[in-house]
């Protein structure tokens, strides 16, 4: 939503020396003109209304629990200033000590309720606190994983990372304590205020003297550092995106010699991060011995005052006693809260970071009203469909296609021809610009996602598994399978053969990101997920590559049998592959240049046949 | 590595029983990170002292105006005590501002030099390392335990010092006044030591769990953000978020029990004080009855009884605090600890001529029960190329691997010229070797620097060329050319232009050594036909380990070894092994057999 900001100038100024290994790119999401600040504080605001909503009733308990826990804590001074005041005369003549014992006992008294309902004020808040932070956890990585592919390719994963972890703990650490420190602190304030009135109205008037002076103070803060503390978010996010990056592509980071550039171009980011840092601790290396300052001063007036006062007999030594202790009171939770701004202004920026993922609209939109298929039998259209990745070039400029269904097509041609769009706009990664691409007669934006992703799947050039045993990784399309189901998956495309050799055979971790597994054994074990999936329509981006010749064989002869009745898109580089094809398809720049069975095409002198003589050459 | 992966899904070796010593060790060594700062910091803890000093002093100066000129109507002592009150006041302020100011760089001077140190040694482990450790796990140490570490390095410390000081100077000064209130202050610190102690047990525990928790869903959401493409294929979006929603209500469980216990804590630390309130004005009204007390001495005690209860009640929270930086400190250090596996030596190959020997190399991964290689002979002399075949899963890779020393050989040894691989300096040997991966690597920087990588002083001239033998020239219609950025961050390339991308950045800079890993496995028969026309160049001056699964690619090479079962079984040319090695033949050759007739059916 914040692409209307995309711009080429940004890119253009990062060309400084010192980024200059940055590179350029279209856009950059992180960077927020001061423009659209204000829409992000409303837009934060109403995310953290949307997550408080759900605990308004416990939220209104809270408030009486802590209330009553502050009354209980005024209380005390007061109390004293009665015991000074009128306990101790009493006994002085010899009049026994029943008002200070009552007085003390209230004193106990208060003190004991202060600490019940404090206890239960903080698990109240506390459990409140952490019901929102899982919810916000919930909501985020669920509406990460809806997004389009078109946004994550674009946010990467090291942000999202970024926003899960380091913001959402922002967000806890208010939740921890920053929470219990503002709401006491705030009731404090009034409660103080109006005990000082009570007490004594003059000496009080003149003791919240300086209270504009300090909320004044507290605006000025809260300007500054809310820009600290986005800058802070924004830095560390860097880091964290370049910490990732380099530890995922640690092999090539030690076999090309990178760490010195590395370290060094991490030292920039830190030291940014540093910066920004330093910069909100220096706002608050003023703000607190400021508020400091107001509070001390205030003392020495209402001393000087106050004490004057007592000479003349207006106020009593309790009175002045009082207002010593309040204002400590007053005063040092004021301390606190300033601390706890360090936790509000960081949980601010990282809300409002979170607020602005949540508001992203997935490119690739569920239907509202989605149709249903049944039984699809796979046949496919794309019907006058252009497509171009976001501000970029068209990579489709036109494509008519008919797939009749149970058919096996082979996608062949020069790399970047856009075979993989292809595939993926069958898979609905992306939506065409223009035109549409249907399944049996449906259009794909019409079908929700679950049926979609039933029927149709998509082996792609990555083959990512994730931590867990093979077993796990194969049954990820279908996690019901049972294990013979697996197994049987395994055997069909000859990976079987490779498990069975391994200690703990279908139980074997494999690692992080697979790491364990060779890169063939990584294909089959893809392979085998996206055939146990079963789906309609099947999909393979170069699925093969990776293998020696006798696995692809294999693989080839299973893919014989599986794809006798449903339809696939073949996409491979090895003609090998497209003897099992009906039909070839021969890309070049986005275009369709040759359609037809591939005995046909040989006979002509068409690029199919130059490819083809060119692969028996390679043969040779 | 004493744990058995197969049992940790999150092959988290921070799981490791007994790897937990909990101690102010850790923290205590991360004082050599403050070294440059001491003068700063004793100017900043200086000013905390005389700050504190200040602060106790104003509620006397309160006791002397109410006895003194308050009692006795003398309104000209007033004003003198209350410009002192007033001095003193401005003046804790001005020293909390410099305690405050000082501190700033050295806290976050050293919250930077650690994550700069665990950044370069986390680049120094080999392998074998960042297999195990999930980046998930490394990265909330190098931010959140770090941040720990700093706040409570910050103020945490200083705090904690302050208090206790403060504390005892108020008790100092309460006993002086009146010892008898003094002593009853005094002991009701008891408990809270007795009950403080017990706390911190319980604390450690539970928040360590928190954080080894907040790791595993970093993990996660690390897998569910780079396979969101495999996620999004197979429609397993609800799949995962369950497992997200487990772990996430884990967190939420023991944060509450967290929570639990330190409100009680927290509750029990501020009842204590208040109590003693009480009993002071009790008992001092009885003093102050019996004239063996001023009344004065009774406010200044009040007041000096309740400044007592922040610092004791942000006691525990400071204690919480720290207790959360030593179990940080002890997950950076761990990984500070960890001694890199693979170090370099000292030598350097000043002319090398690529010289390149396997001599009995053995290789097997931490924990394996079986080699992957043995008893691997191979010399490859100068400028000759030798292609490795053998099936998925034999071992190639690892072979390769063992070149550059991204693994080390368990047994055996492999020489470049003679010289062990071990001898030679990492960046010494690594500048030597040059490899392509199966699977490219690509950074979010700019296309330029992608390919310079550790080559600092390419020029373009020499980028042009690697990128004309990799027939990646595209990189110069890209929108911004050079300097458009790529990888995840940047512009997306097609599955062959990265592969061509990752093959120009192996072979600029004419490495002496050349590997390359099944490279060309996801190009266009065309563009490979190309490709390996202008490698056949560049091989024709370089040493060459060329990993093949194709015949046109093994056409690269002089020779080629076949791998089976983890060691070269035969070694020879092409044809000859063709026709020789019915193994050989059927990895290879059935492209060949087939007739052209029969391959499009
Ligand atoms: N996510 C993306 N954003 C922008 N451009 C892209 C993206 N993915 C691919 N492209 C560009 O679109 C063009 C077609 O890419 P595609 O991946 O479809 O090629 P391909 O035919 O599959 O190539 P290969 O055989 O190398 O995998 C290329 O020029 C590529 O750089
Ligand atoms: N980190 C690891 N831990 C344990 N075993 C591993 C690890 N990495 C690889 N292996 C195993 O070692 C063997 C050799 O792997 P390697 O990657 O060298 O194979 P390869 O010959 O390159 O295969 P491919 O042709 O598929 O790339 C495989 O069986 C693999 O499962
Ligand atoms: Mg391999």
């Amino acid at each position: 939503m914040t692409g209307t900001t995309a711009d080429k100038t940004t890119g253009a100024t990062a060309g400084e020396a010192t980024d200059r290994w940055r590179g350029v790119a279209a856009e950059d999401k992180e960077h927020i003109p001061e423009t659209v600040s204000l829409l992000l504080r409303t837009r934060s605001r109403r995310l953290l209304g949307d997550l408080l909503r759900p605990h308004r009733k416990a939220i209104g308990v809270l408030t009486a629990v802590i209330v009553v826990s502050n009354a209980a804590g005024l209380a005390l001074p007061y109390l004293v200033k009665t015991g000074i005041d009128s306990g101790i005369p009493p006994m002085t003549h010899g009049r026994g000590a029943g008002t200070l014992l009552t007085i003390v006992a209230a004193i106990v008294a208060a003190a004991l309720t202060q600490a019940v309902t404090r206890q239960a004020f903080l698990q109240l808040s506390g459990r409140i606190g952490q019901d929102i932070l899982l919810e916000l956890r919930r909501r985020v990585f669920n509406h990460f994983q809806r997004l389009s592919l078109s946004f994550h390719e674009k946010y990467t994963s090291g942000r999202v990372i970024a926003r899960l972890t380091s913001d959402v703990e922002a967000i806890a650490e208010l939740l921890d304590s920053g929470f219990d420190g503002l709401v006491t602190a705030v009731l404090t304030l009034f409660g103080t205020a109006a005990m000082l009135l009570v007490l004594d109205v003059h000496l009080g008037l003149v003791a919240l003297l300086p209270l504009p002076v300090l909320l004044l103070f507290t605006r000025w803060f809260r300007r500054q550092s809310s820009a600290a503390y986005r800058r802070t978010r924004e830095t560390v996010a860097l880091v964290i995106v370049h910490f990732v990056e380099s530890m995922t592509g640690i092999r090539a980071v030690q076999a090309f010699r990178r760490e010195p550039r590395n370290q060094e171009i991490f030292e920039k980011l830190n030291a940014d991060y540093r910066d920004a840092n330093t910069r909100g601790s220096r706002l608050v290396a003023i703000f607190m011995p400021g508020i400091k300052l107001i509070g001390n001063v205030t003392v020495a007036i209402v001393l000087l005052y106050g004490g004057w006062l007592a000479v003349r007999g207006t106020v009593t030594v309790g009175v002045l006693a009082a207002f010593l202790l309040y204002l400590r009171q007053f005063y040092e939770p004021m301390q606190e809260i300033s601390q706890f701004y360090n936790a509000l202004q960081s949980a601010g920026a990282a809300l409002e970071k979170l607020s602005g993922v949540l508001e992203e609209q997935p490119d690739v939109a569920e239907p509202r009203r989605p149709a249903t298929l049944a039984r699809p039998r796979g046949a496919l259209r794309f019907d006058a469909v252009e497509f171009a990745y976001a501000g970029g070039p068209p990579v489709l400029p036109r494509l008519d296609l008919e797939i009749p269904s149970g058919q096996t097509v082979a996608v062949v041609g020069t790399t970047g021809a856009g075979k993989t769009t292809l595939a993926k706009l069958i898979s609905r990664f992306y939506d065409p610009v223009t035109g549409r691409v249907l399944l049996d007669g449906l259009d794909l934006r019409d079908l929700d996602e679950t049926t979609l992703r039933r029927h149709v799947v998509m082996v792609t050039q990555e083959n990512f598994l994730f931590t867990g045993t093979i077993a796990d990784n194969i049954r990820f399309g279908r996690p019901e399978a049972s294990m013979a189901a697996v197994a049987e998956a395994a055997e069909a495309i000859g990976a079987h053969e490779f498990v069975a050799t391994l200690p703990d055979g279908y139980q074997t971790q494999v690692g992080k990101r697979g790491g364990r597994m060779s890169a063939g054994q990584r294909q089959l074990v893809a392979f085998a997920r996206a055939f146990l999936a079963d789906p309609a329509v099947l999909i393979l981006d170069e699925a093969t590559s990776s293998l020696d010749v006798p696995s692809e064989r294999l693989v080839q002869r299973a893919l014989r049998t599986i794809l006798a009745d449903r339809t696939a898109i073949i996409i491979a580089h090895r003609l090998s592959t497209v003897e099992i094809a009906e039909r070839v398809l021969v890309m070049e720049g986005g275009r369709v240049v040759e359609d037809g069975p591939p005995e046909h095409l040989i006979t002509r002198s068409g690029r199919f046949a130059r490819l083809h003589q060119a692969w028996l050459d390679s043969l040779a | 590595m004493a744990s058995d992966p197969d049992q940790d899904p999150y092959g988290d070796p921070d799981r490791r029983p007994g790897a937990r010593r909990l101690s102010w060790r850790s923290l205590w060594r991360l004082r050599s990170y403050l070294r440059p700062y001491v003068r700063v910091l004793i100017v900043s803890w200086v000013a905390a002292f005389l700050g504190i000093a200040a602060g106790t002093v104003i509620p006397l100066v309160g006791k002397e105006i109410i006895d003194g000129p308050v009692r006795h109507g003398d309104l000209g002592a007033l004003l003198p005590l209350g410009l002192l009150a007033l001095g003193l006041g401005i003046a804790e302020a001005v020293l909390t501002f410099v305690r405050r100011w000082s501190q700033i760089g050295a806290v976050l001077g050293l919250e930077t030099a650690l994550r700069d140190d665990l950044y370069g040694q986390l680049q120094r482990l080999p392998m074998s390392f960042h297999g195990e450790w999930q980046s998930g796990q490394l990265l909330s140490r190098a931010t959140t335990d770090l941040s720990t570490i700093r706040r409570f390095l910050g103020f945490g410390v200083l705090f904690l010092v302050m208090n206790v000081i403060q504390l005892t100077a108020v008790i100092i000064v309460l006993l002086r006044m009146y010892w008898p209130l003094g002593l009853l202050v005094t002991a009701s610190a008891v408990p809270i030591v007795a009950i403080s102690l017990r706390f911190e047990k319980r604390y450690i525990g539970i928040s360590r769990q928190v954080q080894d928790q907040q790791g595993d869903l970093a993990t996660l959401v690390e897998e569910s953000a780079v396979g969101i493409r495999t996620i999004k294929a197979f429609g397993r979006r609800r799949h995962l978020y369950e497992t997200f929603d487990d772990t996430a209500r884990k967190i939420h469980g023991t944060s509450l029990a967290k929570v639990r216990l330190a409100s009680r804590f927290f509750t029990f630390l501020e009842v204590v004080p208040n109590v003693t309130l009480a009993m002071v004005l009790l008992l001092g009204a009885l003093a102050v009855a019996h004239g063996s007390l001023t009344i004065g001495t009774l406010v200044a005690f009040t007041t000096l009884v309740l400044q007592l209860v922040w610092p004791v009640a942000s006691l525990g929270y400071i204690l919480a605090m720290g207790q959360e930086a030593m179990t940080s400190a002890d997950r950076v250090i761990e990984v500070l600890d960890t001694v890199p596996e693979i170090t370099g030596g000292t030598r350097v190959i000043e002319e090398p001529r690529g010289h390149l020997r396997f001599e009995g190399v053995e290789f097997r991964f931490p924990g394996g029960d079986r080699p992957v290689l043995r008893d691997v002979w191979l010399d490859v002399a100068p400028g000759e190329t030798v292609a490795i075949v053998g099936a998925t899963g034999s071992g190639k890779t690892t072979l390769t691997a063992l070149v550059p020393r991204l693994c080390d050989v368990t047994a055996g040894r492999v020489t470049i010229d003679g010289h062990d691989v071990r001898d030679l300096s990492l960046p010494a040997l690594r500048s030597v070797v040059a490899t392509a991966f199966e699977e490219p690597t690509l950074f979010s920087m700019s296309v330029r620097e992608n390919l310079t990588l550790g080559h600092r002083h390419a020029t373009d001239d020499d980028i042009r060329e690697a990128l004309e033998i990799a027939q990646a020239t595209f990189a110069y219609d890209l929108p911004w050319g050079l300097d458009t950025r790529i990888g995840e961050q940047g512009m997306s390339l097609s599955g062959g232009q990265r592969q061509r991308l990752a093959l120009a950045r192996a072979v600029l800079g004419k490495p002496r050594i050349l590997v390359l890993d099944d490279t060309l496995s996801a190009l266009d028969v065309e563009t490979e036909a190309l490709v390996e026309e202008a490698l056949r160049r560049v091989l024709a001056d370089a040493t060459g380990l060329v990993v093949a699964h194709r015949a046109s690619t093994v056409l690269l090479a002089d020779r080629v070894a076949l791998l089976r079962d983890g060691t070269i079984t035969h070694i020879g040319r092409h044809p000859d092994l063709l026709s020789g090695v019915p193994e050989y033949r059927a990895l290879l050759a059935q492209d060949a057999d087939l007739d052209p007739e029969q391959a499009v059916r």
